[in-house]
Order: C-alpha cells, then sequence, then structure tokens
C-alpha cells in the first residue's frame, strides 16, 4: 500500500510499504477514505518530538471502512464505515471507566518512555512517535486500529466524510478546549489564541455553549477571516501595539473570562524561544501560552488545547497565582464526544467541512505539508484523499 | 533523564539498584516492605541462604488492576501463566502442585540458564512466596501480594524480587538481560499483567508496517 512516511526533519515521502495486519484479537483494519494533516503533525513534520523514527507512517485524523476484524471484535463487521477517535483506549482500565479515556493505562506498548518524560504514561496516539506507542499512523490506504470496539463510531447516515472526517480529533479538541471555559451562557467572553483549524473549532463550539462573546488572536488575514466568519471578533496581533490592552477594550476592562491557548509549543513572536528551542535548551516556545496567562480574567480559566512536549522558560506563575487562574489542559478526552458531537453535525448544528481550504492525493502529501507547515496559498487544513 | 532508573509504576521514588543491594530497613524508600520479606516468614529458610552476604538485589514494584484479588490470585497461581507477562523468552513447567522448572535461554555460548522453584506460601488471594531450590545458578525468591485498592477500586498488585547476580560471563549477560535495571523488567511484567487482565490483550505494534529499508523490500510493486 501507500503511506506517508516521516524521513527526517521537513522530509516527508510516500512510500510503498506492506500491508497492514490484525496483530492483536481485538484489532480491525480499515481501508481509508479521508485522511488529514493536523497541526500537531507539523511538531512532528519540523522534528520537535523525540523518538520519532526514519519510515515511522504518520497520521492520527482519518475514516474509512472496515475491510478486517480480529477475533474478539463484537461491535464491527466488514463494511461498516467508522471514524476513528485520534487516541487509543482499552476501555477497561480505571481511566477509560471514568472516561478520562486519553489517560488509558492499557494501549502505550512504550509507556516506560513516556514514564521517563512525564512520570506517568497515558492512551497511545496513531502515528506520533515511539513516545506515543509507535503505533503506524492513517495517512496511507490501510490502517490497522486496535481496540477496534471501543474507538471508532460507527456511521449510520449517509454524510459525506468531509462532514464527519474532524470528529477524528480537531472538532472534539476545540469542543473540549470550549468546554473547558466552565461557559455562563450569555455571559461569558472568551478569548482564544490561535485560528488554526483547533482554534477555529474552539471558536464555534464556544459560541454553540453559549459565549456571549468570542475574541479571536492570530496573525494570518484568512484565519482571522474564518474566524470572523464564525461568529468570533477577529485580533490581528501584528496590527495592534498590545494584545491584553486590546483584549481590555473588548472586555469593559475586564479580561476575558476564559483564554484559550490553541497555539502550544511553536508560538511565533519570541526571539529568545526560537534560538533556545533551536538549541534545544526549551522544548517549547510559549509565548502564547504567556500571553494568554497575563490577559486572562482574575478567577478565570485558561483551557490548552495546544501540545506542549516538554519544558517551557519564564511561565508566568505569579500572574496564573495572583488571579487564582484555573488550567485545564491535557489531550482530549475523544471517546466522551463522539457522539453528542456526531449528533451535532446530523443535526445540522455545524458543518465542520467549513475549515477545509484543499483536497488533494495521498501521493501529493509532501508538498501539502510543506504548504500548511508554511500558511501558502491560504492553507488551512488539508484532507487527503487515498482515492485520488 | 534517566529511563525509570530509581521510581516505580506510580513515580515514588525507590532506593537506587545499589542502595538496594543492603536494603536499609526505616529509610525512605525501603522503610517496612508492603511484603513481608521471605526472611520473616515461617516456613522459609533465612533469606541468606537464598540470596547470600551482601551481593543480594531486591526490587519492589506495584501496579492497581481493575480486577479481583482472587481472579489475580488464580493467574499467578497457574504458574505456566507467567511467560505471558515476562517479556524474555522464559518456560515454566509444572512439577508439582508447589514445584516447577525455569528455563531461559541466555545468549552466552547457546546455553540456557535453569533452576527449579519451590512455592514457600501461599494464601490464596492475597500472596504467593517462590524460592529457587538450592544449587540454582541465579539464587531468587519472589512475592506477589494481591490487596484491595482504596474504595475497592481494583486490586493493588506488589511483587517483590530479590536475586543474587551471578559473576563471571552470566553474571554480565544477566545485567544485559535485565538491562542494569532488573526494576524496569518488573515493572514491565506488571505492566503486561495489567493490560492482558484489563483490556484482554498485550498491546504491541510488532509486525505493523513502516517506510524503513528492511520493511519497504518485502512489497515493491
Amino acid at each position: 500500500m501507500k503511506a506517508v512516511c516521516w524521513m527526517g526533519k521537513k522530509k516527508m515521502e510516500v512510500q510503498r510499504v506492506p500491508d497492514p495486519r490484525i496483530l492483536n484479537p481485538r484489532d480491525c483494519v480499515l481501508r481509508v477514505t479521508a485522511t488529514a494533516i493536523c497541526g500537531s503533525d507539523l511538531h512532528l513534520y519540523n522534528g520537535y518530538i523525540p523518538t520519532l523514527e526514519k519510515g515511522d507512517i504518520l497520521g492520527h485524523e482519518f475514516m474509512g471502512e472496515v475491510v478486517e476484524v480480529g477475533p474478539e471484535v463484537k461491535k464491527l463487521k466488514v463494511g461498516d464505515r467508522v471514524v476513528v477517535p485520534f487516541t487509543i483506549s482499552c476501555g477497561g482500565c480505571i481511566h477509560c471507566s471514568r472516561t478520562l479515556w486519553s489517560c488509558c493505562d492499557n494501549t502505550n506498548p512504550n509507556a516506560a518512555l513516556l514514564e521517563a518524560l512525564a512520570g506517568q504514561s497515558g492512551a497511545a496516539i496513531y502515528g506520533y512517535s515511539a513516545l506515543y506507542g509507535g503505533y503506524a499512523g492513517g495517512q496511507a490506504e490501510y490502517v490497522r486500529v486496535p481496540f477496534a470496539d471501543t474507538g471508532p463510531i460507527k456511521i449510520e447516515s449517509d454524510l459525506p466524510d468531509d462532514k464527519l472526517l474532524f470528529l477524528s480529533d480537531i472538532f472534539p479538541t476545540g469542543y473540549m478546549a470550549a468546554e473547558n471555559c466552565d461557559i455562563v451562557p450569555g455571559r461569558s467572553v472568551v478569548a482564544v489564541w490561535g485560528c488554526g483549524p483547533v482554534g477555529q473549532f474552539a471558536i464555534r463550539s464556544a459560541l454553540l455553549l453559549g459565549a456571549a462573546k468570542v475574541i479571536a488572536i492570530d496573525n494570518v488575514p484568512e484565519r482571522l477571516r474564518m474566524a470572523e466568519a464564525g461568529g468570533a471578533v477577529a485580533i490581528n496581533h501584528d496590527e495592534v501595539d498590545d494584545v491584553q490592552d486590546e483584549l481590555r477594550a473588548h472586555t469593559g476592562g475586564r479580561g476575558p473570562d476564559a483564554a484559550i491557548d490553541a497555539v502550544g509549543m511553536e508560538a511565533h513572536g519570541s526571539v529568545y524561544d526560537q534560538v533556545k528551542q533551536t538549541l534545544k535548551l526549551e522544548n517549547d516556545r510559549a509565548y502564547a501560552l504567556r500571553q494568554a496567562m497575563r490577559a486572562v480574567r482574575k478567577g478565570g480559566v485558561l483551557s490548552i488545547p495546544g501540545v506542549y512536549s516538554g519544558f517551557v522558560d519564564k511561565v508566568p506563575m505569579g500572574a496564573v497565582f495572583a488571579k487564582a487562574v484555573t488550567i485545564k489542559q491535557g489531550q482530549t478526552h475523544m471517546h466522551r464526544y463522539l457522539r453528542p458531537l456526531l449528533k451535532l453535525v446530523e443535526d445540522g448544528k455545524i458543518d465542520p467541512s467549513f475549515v477545509i481550504t484543499h483536497r488533494v492525493p495521498l501521493g501529493h502529501a509532501p508538498q501539502a505539508y510543506a504548504m500548511f507547515c508554511d500558511k501558502k496559498d491560504g492553507c488551512i487544513k488539508v484532507v487527503l484523499d487515498p482515492a485520488m | 533523564m534517566g529511563r525509570g532508573r530509581g521510581r516505580d509504576y506510580t513515580g515514588r521514588t525507590m532506593p537506587s539498584p545499589s542502595s538496594a543491594i543492603r536494603p536499609k530497613r526505616g529509610k525512605k524508600g525501603s522503610e517496612t516492605p508492603i511484603v513481608t520479606p521471605v526472611s520473616a516468614r515461617k516456613r522459609v529458610a533465612p533469606s541468606r541462604q537464598v540470596v547470600r552476604g551482601d551481593r543480594g538485589v531486591k526490587v519492589t514494584r506495584a501496579v492497581t488492576i481493575r480486577r479481583s484479588a482472587d481472579e489475580l490470585y488464580a493467574f499467578w497461581r497457574q504458574i505456566e501463566n507467567l511467560p505471558r507477562i515476562v517479556k524474555h523468552p522464559l518456560t515454566i513447567e509444572r512439577v508439582s502442585d508447589i514445584a516447577s522448572h525455569w528455563a531461559a535461554s541466555a545468549p552466552v555460548g547457546d546455553r540456557r540458564v535453569e533452576w527449579d522453584a519451590v512455592i514457600i506460601n501461599d494464601e490464596p488471594g492475597k500472596l504467593i512466596a517462590w524460592r529457587s531450590r538450592e544449587g540454582a545458578e541465579i539464587p531468587n525468591a519472589g512475592t506477589v501480594r494481591f490487596a484491595p485498592a482504596p474504595g475497592d477500586e481494583g486490586t493493588e498488585v506488589t511483587v517483590t524480587l530479590e536475586y543474587n547476580p551471578p559473576a563471571g560471563k552470566l553474571g554480565a549477560w544477566f545485567a544485559k538481560l535485565s538491562g542494569q535495571e532488573p526494576a524496569q523488567q518488573v515493572t514491565e511484567a506488571l505492566r503486561r499483567f495489567k493490560a492482558l487482565m484489563e483490556a484482554g490483550e498485550i498491546p504491541t505494534t510488532e509486525g505493523q508496517p513502516s517506510g524503513r529499508p528492511q520493511n519497504t523490500k518485502a512489497k515493491r510493486s
């Protein structure tokens, strides 16, 4: 089959590799009908995630048709159409039983690696380095899906892939980020740093949850336009003197009740962090995080869907303490959101395909990665089609 | 950053292998053992007969599993089950209800390390203790204890292993096998045990495709 492989920093190749097969009794194999490049794939592309190996197949946003099931798979059968959540959860551990799905104890074969870094390991993730389990990803013609009865959601309707694909990650991730803001309908003001795909879904989710106002911060014009189209007030941080002053002006001096950092570890704006990250003295550039910590209202919530991988410098904990800010973050507990968000799509409350700017054949993935990384050609979200 | 060195599964600091050689009672990390040491049990010979002098190594690791103590005990009591959770190739042959014969391959001149083990304490649903018989090349002893977790949310499984690392080539192999960190081996076995009990299988990626050279040859059309 054809698969998108990481072959080094900023080097993707489409290779012919063996087809995946059933390795464990709870596995199934999918024929991938649609897959996407995620903003977090760019952290891999740019070489910021340790333990990624040359030849690893990337991709954690995908859907498809079941072509093979293992002997212990009870709920799925060959021919079923499914969307697969990007985190792999067993369904049997204490964390799964408490719906803390991304904290699953049992799916990362390399848990010791993550334990060394973080103290404990959570759920494995498709195509996201050995640290997160080393599972081959879904930017391929076929993919193996472990614990198939726990993860994939079966699609009964005939909605097109474009409207369903983002249930695999960015819609639930943006939604959980908004849910973490403890929005009081009609009253809460939410500021969102980063108008990439997750930021876009966070904006729309916050409004669906009743936010009185959502303020979007970025410097890419087409992303700000998309945010405005979704109902947000846009701030271009390159065109204002001070983001915090601007936020005060939009909130009657109070500051936003909740701040969402949908940027993560590769924020732009600080030469200090760029240098330290390049020299490997710091894993993450946290410019947006620091700004959000200073801007959020007293007693407010800081919600972080942006990915951080290791250590961050100069975090203003004094501001977080002085203002009694609550921080909520972590990998998305995907399985919680699949059914409710599928219903929102089926009921026409949201059409997730709004975020797609490019559709290309799987074979064009290397160019698509470069375009997405450089934000060229107005690129916000790329869908890869294995059949094209 | 060390790979788990000096830490147990729950992240508590544990004594480093060097300080574990002679456990000091009452010191942080090696205070009153959760498991009664083999040496303190009635039907057991003093531990120095199993793990002689000051060369013995002792490791303790724990995991919480969302299954009943009886179910977990039953898996361990069926001693032939253990190779399923130990990553290194190992065969265990049941000789009698309490005696077994263990064999592991050692890549030192194609030899195998073999020993006889005997269960020396058995409390159904609570505890199993074993030790190698006289004459074992790597004298060893161990205990697994099952206790309800707080709030009845599963069972805390605690394994204590004591062994006497051999000298010479065999010792070098043994150190390699245990990766200089036998505690990590115990951690991994408990992790696999937990996955098998809670998820019904041990997670793996062995045999999956990748774009690495050895793989691409297999199916290039």
